[in-house]
């Protein structure tokens, strides 16, 4: 990139950074609801970083005698279950923290896999064109065309159970729709003066397509990720209630569901209540937040997405 | 019109050779397939018996073109758990499948329109805002917690719709017992209700949000404001105006939305022990029954690819703008 112009441009970016920041949180705190979405989120991350020194027992530990114990009744150790116990006699609460940290990480990881690969196919595809831009997009088709869910379910009965198979086949399942909105918005700029520019500095390919191009065309893709954390945490969980998620051993909303079945006729509540408004509630708060970032972004996305 | 037909036909057919290569190839991702094909207590002579007998031990091109051969004939293997033929288990639960799809898929519809409308044409007002709060709610719940939600409130405490069973009624309407058929029909429904709701939940609140801001748009278009200006009463300008041209991406998305349905109901069929496609998927799984679940993922897959096919022809009836850009709207 030529100096000049990131002199030029760099201390009105600086102002209008700082204006922009105050604008949203502007936007955010009228909007009321965006600014609970980011509370919870942030009580979420807490709980996924550090569900180990929050949760009063090992998430494990087993205690027959103490099971289905209703809320708030007294665990060992003079502890509390204070969200119950399950049919093992294991604490709720200390397995619905650390159930966080596999919803948030798949959510995170399959996102940037499938971001990074979309990013790079739009990329590819919106500046070279002719070819490999067909190629990208039909292979891009053709995957829309199939239903996904059952596509993860083929991959992960064969590969078996485990978080990194989980992130790669629902990463992989995202890519498409990044592709399209990078490509497209790449067409639009190849023709634009600063990329005539670095283009007659003499950049290489790479840096206009990296350096130029993709700073331009970030923003928008903040809320697609954004719902798409949403959807990869839903499919997380339903495949994680079927038995494909992640080892027995981790404790995950999706299976403690899938373990409240059992006893749902026994009206232990509490087992099928708790694991399912932490699902309900992260999902929520990161549609709220897409819808947010869209509307405080640019209105006209409304249509894309 | 011919061409893009011939083209779009030509799409499903990859896609459906794409669907038999992935389902083909996911076998070998975990290494040796024979192994997922033998008991774990299998000795040396009993792996390499199962091995040749499927024919892991040839060429992956000749065993692909091996594969569809036999898919093309109806042979998807023997379901290792049910020693039986995998497609005939899976067919034989099919048309619960379908009814649980299309009741939600009907159910998804009839409300979105209606609720979408209201939202939009009371654009700002407490109508609005709680119509898109709760559909906002509704594209955040679990499917499958729904279901489990609905089994706790009505199977136990208002005991006003059954939480598990099936009546069928296609199956006796395809052995041509209409008598039967259409006698089970209010029992059908009535056990539909539930696990219904549970799978449509997600699309209705999909579409609801969907219908609300394509009819927002329409509405501000100039040939309404045309219309609304030439005193034509407000109900004739949202129906033969307004909707008239909303509903086109509401088309679009339905044969996506069979996509999102099919998902749901793969994991709400074994929360209801609806024994349907996804209840015996759920069960294979388990077992690594793997020509089970291979059977039931093709044939789940090409339905839906057959699905938006037809979708799609539909959508170029209605909106001659398609065949000219040459694409999906």
């Amino acid at each position: 990139m030529s100096e000049m112009q990131i002199n030029a441009e760099a201390p009105q970016r600086e102002s209008g950074f700082r204006a922009e920041m105050r604008r949203a949180r502007r936007v955010m705190i009228a909007a009321r609801w965006p600014v609970f979405a980011v509370i919870f989120l942030i009580v979420a991350a807490l709980a996924a970083t550090l569900g180990g020194l929050l949760a009063p027992f090992d998430p494990n530990r087993q205690n027959l005698m103490l099971r289905l114990a209703d809320p708030m009744s007294v665990g060992p150790d003079g502890g509390v279950f204070v969200l119950g116990s399950d049919a093992l006699g294991r604490d709720v609460f200390s397995r619905l923290l650390y159930g966080a940290r596999v919803s948030l990480t798949v959510g995170f990881a399959a996102i940037a896999v499938g971001g990074s690969i979309g990013i790079t196919a739009g990329l590819l595809s919106g500046y070279f064109g002719g070819w490999l831009d067909d190629a990208i997009m039909r292979l891009g088709d053709i995957q829309l065309a199939f239903p996904f869910i059952l596509l993860a379910i083929m991959f992960l009965v064969v590969l078996g159970s485990g978080v990194w198979n989980l992130i790669l086949v629902l990463g992989i399942g995202q890519w498409v729709t990044y592709a399209r909105i990078v490509r497209a918005d790449t067409l639009s700029l190849r023709e634009k003066e600063f990329v005539e520019a670095a283009r007659a500095m003499g950049d290489s390919t790479l840096s206009i397509i990296f350096r130029t191009i993709l700073p331009n065309i970030l923003a928008p893709l903040t809320v697609i990720a954004s719902f798409n954390v949403a959807s990869v945490i839903l499919s997380e969980a339903a495949l994680s209630f079927l038995g494909l998620g992640v080892p027995p051993d981790v404790p995950t909303w999706g299976s403690m569901l899938a373990e409240s079945r059992d006893t749902l006729v026994a009206n232990k509540w509490w087992l099928a209540i708790f694991p399912g408004l932490a699902i309900m509630l992260t999902v929520l708060s990161f549609n709220i937040l897409g819808d947010w970032l869209r509307d405080f972004l640019d209105p006209r996305l409304r249509e894309r997405t | 019109m011919g061409a893009y037909i011939v083209r779009r036909l030509l799409q499903s057919i990859i896609v459906v050779i794409g669907v038999t290569l992935v389902s083909f190839l996911a076998l070998q991702a975990g290494g040796d397939p024979t192994y997922l094909f033998v008991s774990e207590r299998a000795s040396a002579e009993e792996i390499e018996a199962t091995r040749i007998a499927l024919g892991f031990d040839r060429p992956l091109h000749e065993q692909y073109l091996s594969f569809v051969a036999d898919l093309t004939r109806g042979d998807f293997g023997q379901s290792l758990s049910y020693r039986q033929p995998a497609m005939e288990i899976v067919l034989e639960a099919l048309p619960a499948t379908i009814e649980l799809t299309f009741f939600a898929m009907l159910l998804a519809l009839l409300l979105a329109i209606p609720l979408g409308v209201l939202a939009a044409i009371n654009r700002g007002t407490a109508w609005d805002g709680s119509i898109t709060t709760v559909s906002m709610l509704g594209q955040s719940i679990p499917s499958f917690w729904m279901g489990i939600m609905m089994i706790l409130f009505f199977g136990l405490y208002i005991r006003l719709f059954p939480i598990s069973g099936h009546v069928p009624f296609l199956t006796p309407l395809i052995a041509g017992d209409f008598g039967i058929a259409f006698s089970n029909l209010p029992r059908t429904i009535y056990h539909l209700v539930l696990p219904g709701i549970a799978v449509g939940t997600y699309s209705l609140a999909r579409n609801t949000r969907l219908v609300r801001s394509s009819l927002l748009e329409v509405l501000e278009q100039d040939y309404v404001r045309t219309a609304r200006s030439k005193g034509i009463p407000e109900l004739r300008v949202l129906v033969s105006h307004a909707l008239r041209n909303a509903w086109l991406p509401v088309v679009t998305i339905i044969g996506l939305e069979f996509g999102f349905l099919l998902g749901g109901v793969v994991v709400v069929e074994t929360v209801f022990s609806y024994p349907g496609i996804g209840r015996l998927l759920f069960a294979a799984i388990n077992q690594r029954d793997i020509p089970l679940v291979q059977a039931g993922v093709i044939l789940l897959a090409s339905i839906f690819i057959l699905l938006n096919l037809l979708v799609d022809l539909i959508y170029v009836r209605l909106d001659p703008r398609v065949k000219l850009a040459g694409g999906r709207g």
